[in-house]
């Protein structure tokens, strides 16, 4: 009873320090509520008149939703390349960076749920997935395997992230036996989410151009690619607005895991390329299309270039001395990340449509509606990490703890976030 | 959030301490209006949901699978559909659940060398079954095809000349093909769409959850995704309605041709097939030896698109010279 107790009060004082913080905090805040409101009124009146107030059509059924859905996925995935070096590697430098990386991982899939919520024609009937009370065609279906693997995943994370800061919060030692086993868990659950997203379009034996074996291997590659490339990006902002140590050192162990990623992603890249083109069969149409247009329809084809520029330059970059400068590394994150954003969005969902196949070609852009709900759902995810990191920091630094609980109001953290622990 | 004193209120609030509890009262005040701006701010962007009109009834919300409904169920959902026909269409349907008939296995047949591209199967089968003429849902897509290829990127699915046939060319329709093993029954994660045991595939507009998954999954591009809430006009309802057939759909679900089930399975042939001017159109009972599709079946020479991807349509092609 008394855990349950302590855990309320946690939660209530952690939650009480998402409210507080200087202006740039608030201006930050208050940015992203906007967007998230402006996002929520989107959706509002695409509840009321229906998908029609997208992109999309018959043809070019899913757009920058699921687009959008599938990247983050990915996102969600790489907080393991973290979690191996830590916990199977015994990394040194990683292993405080570890929660970074879990807490990114729920705001992700935070973000994915939301996708997958707004591209539903009835999002009221959700609970026909719920299995139990709904009908759920497990294990026919690879979208039940998702809806499983998805949630299963952010329990996981919420766990392991929420445990570990309570032990530090009460500054107890953590129980091994009551963390260590999900977070192997947590190691094939991340490699598993992305490939059943993956095996979501794999699947269709109707699509050719998803209908390849290295669809899912891909997928893992750019995944751990343009994660952990964020994840990079995160730490350094982390590191500049507290005061929470992170190493240089840290920073290029993780450049090491993209560096490879990277390569791996171009090499399966060329791969599917070469298949698709050398064999040069009918099934080449969706490829043709999106690298060169097809009967005068190259809508893609701006955006493939590209993405294939960027990560042909952030491969170089990452694989060149230059890298080990923060600068040029940060350059390198930033180009894999929207390279690898198109390549998963514009480049792999909408060329699958195109041609149907009835050979029709209809394109597809998405419409302002449809854009301002992707806005507003991203900035609900920057807005939920944002929270966690301000729950998260003052407890691994020490200022917020159970030690503190009788003092007149935990009011002092929100000055105390950035000096040392005393 | 670099701590600088001056930032942040609630330090100075904690120095001050004897005007501690005016200072509460000043805290409580910002903060129920901070809260009443913010609630203010959601009402305001939910703002666009006053203009729902077509609410789903808490009947229609709770309603079980298809599958799972008892037979006073039903009655009672078929009750229900019947009074949301009458009230929005200011006519009173005959909504029936026809059962598959025992010993019955439906296909068709389409004869390429007949056909004539003349689309009066398309139209035929919107006015049948209740599809949105705004925007426009139709079945059956017909491809007009040069002569000498089956590739159907060649194909042209908006022809529209001063008279068919024209030379050179041939016509091939598609609907649905109610495959025997159907990637859209397969990917569906609710179970809203399955096979019949007379073959046909059949969709449960109130279960569906509009993943459009089905519709990435066919490869016949023979599913249709209700946009927007389909309309109508009130004259021209088809009142011969049956649950898993042609009675009107809610937005956001899928549908698709189902061999107009409130006909076939009342004996009667579907739409498609009777407005047909040339009799390129043949449908039957597949597992009587004596039927018409058997006939074509084992003498003409018949085949199947795409019969590659392995999903053995009941849907077959065949020409007559």
């Amino acid at each position: 009873m008394k855990l349950i107790r302590d855990y309320s009060v946690f939660l209530y004082r952690s939650g009480c320090l998402a409210f507080r913080g200087d202006w740039r905090y608030y201006l930050w805040m208050g940015f992203l509520s906007v967007l998230c409101l402006v996002g929520l009124n989107a959706y509002a009146k695409q509840i009321v008149h229906g998908l029609i107030v997208t992109g999309m059509s018959d043809q070019v059924s899913w757009g920058v939703y699921i687009a959008n859905f599938t990247f983050l996925v990915g996102v969600a995935a790489a907080a393991v390349m973290l979690v191996i070096p830590v916990y199977i590697y015994k990394n040194e430098e990683l292993h405080d960076l570890v929660i970074f990386g879990e807490l990114l991982a729920v705001a992700a899939i935070l973000m994915c749920l939301a996708f997958v919520t707004v591209d539903l024609g009835r999002p009221d009937r959700f609970w026909h997935l719920i299995p139990g009370i709904g009908k759920f065609n497990f294990p026919g279906s690879m979208l039940s395997w998702d809806v499983i693997v998805l949630n299963g995943y952010l329990l996981l994370n919420v766990h392991i992230c929420g445990y570990l800061l309570f032990c530090r919060y009460r500054n107890t030692k953590p129980a091994l036996w009551f963390y260590i086993p999900f977070v192997f868990i947590g190691i094939f659950w991340a490699i598993s989410i992305h490939t059943v997203t993956a095996f979501l379009y794999v699947g269709l034996g109707g699509r050719p151009f998803w209908n390849s074996a290295i669809v899912g291997p891909r997928f893992i590659a750019s995944a751990f690619t343009a994660g952990l490339a964020l994840i990079i990006l995160a730490l350094q902002i982390i590191r500049r607005v507290t005061h929470y140590r992170i190493a240089d050192k840290a920073l290029l162990t993780l450049r090491g895991i993209v560096q490879i990623a990277m390569i791996i992603n171009v090499f399966l890249l060329f791969n599917e390329v070469f298949k698709e083109f050398y064999t040069g069969n009918l099934h080449v149409a969706s490829a043709n299309y999106l690298y060169f247009g097809l009967h005068g329809h190259h809508a893609l084809v701006p955006w493939i270039w590209t993405s294939i520029g960027f990560n042909l330059t952030a491969a170089v970059l990452l694989v060149l001395p230059a890298s080990k400068s923060l600068r040029w590394l940060d350059l390198a994150c930033v180009l894999a990340i929207v390279g690898i954003w198109i390549e998963k969005g514009m480049g792999l969902v909408i060329p699958g449509f195109v041609p149907t196949p009835l050979g029709e070609i209809v394109e597809y852009s998405p419409s302002l509606n449809e854009t301002l709900i992707c806005l507003g759902i991203w900035a609900f995810g920057f807005l939920c990490y944002t929270i966690f990191l301000r729950m998260s920091v003052p407890i691994l630094q020490g200022t917020l703890s159970q030690a503190g609980e009788n003092a007149p109001e935990p009011k002092e953290s929100s000055n105390t976030l950035t000096q040392p622990v005393s | 959030m670099h701590g600088d004193n001056c930032q942040c209120s609630g330090p100075k609030c904690n120095s001050s301490g004897e005007n501690s509890g005016q200072m509460d009262r000043r805290s409580f005040l910002r903060k129920s209006g901070l809260m009443a701006t913010g609630i203010a701010a959601i009402a305001a962007s939910l703002a666009p949901l006053r203009e729902l009109t077509d609410m789903t009834s808490v009947e229609e919300f709770l309603q079980k699978h298809y599958q799972e409904l008892t037979p006073e169920q039903m009655n009672k959902a078929l009750d229900r559909i019947t009074r949301e026909v009458e009230r929005q269409y200011s006519i009173r349907p005959h909504v029936r659940d026809l059962k598959p008939m025992d010993g019955v296995e439906f296909v068709y047949a389409l004869n390429l060398t007949r056909c004539i591209g003349c689309r009066k199967c398309v139209h035929a089968c919107v006015a049948e079954n209740n599809q949105s003429r705004s925007p426009e849902i139709q079945y059956i897509r017909v491809l007009k095809m040069p002569n000498g290829t089956f590739d159907m990127e060649k194909g042209d699915h908006n022809y529209a000349p001063e008279s068919v046939p024209e030379k050179g060319f041939f016509y091939m329709p598609v609907q649905c093909h109610q495959c025997h093993n159907p990637p859209c029954v397969k990917v569906c994660p609710v179970n809203a769409t399955w096979q019949e045991k007379d073959g046909i595939t059949v969709i449960d507009y109130d279960w569906c959850i509009g993943c459009r998954h089905c519709e990435a999954a066919c490869p016949y591009w023979a599913r249709r995704f209700n946009f927007t809430k389909p309309s109508i006009p009130k004259d021209q309802i088809n009142p011969d309605m049956a649950y898993l057939g042609n009675r009107p759909r809610h937005q956001g679900v899928m549908e698709k041709c189902h061999f107009c089930i409130q006909r076939t399975r009342a004996g009667r042939y579907p739409a498609c097939l009777e407005v047909c001017p040339t009799g390129a159109r043949k449908f039957g009972n597949i597992l009587d030896p004596n039927s018409e599709v058997s006939y074509i079946l084992k003498n003409k020479r018949v085949f199947v698109l795409k019969e590659d991807v392995g999903t053995l349509p009941r849907f077959f092609y065949y020409f007559d010279v």
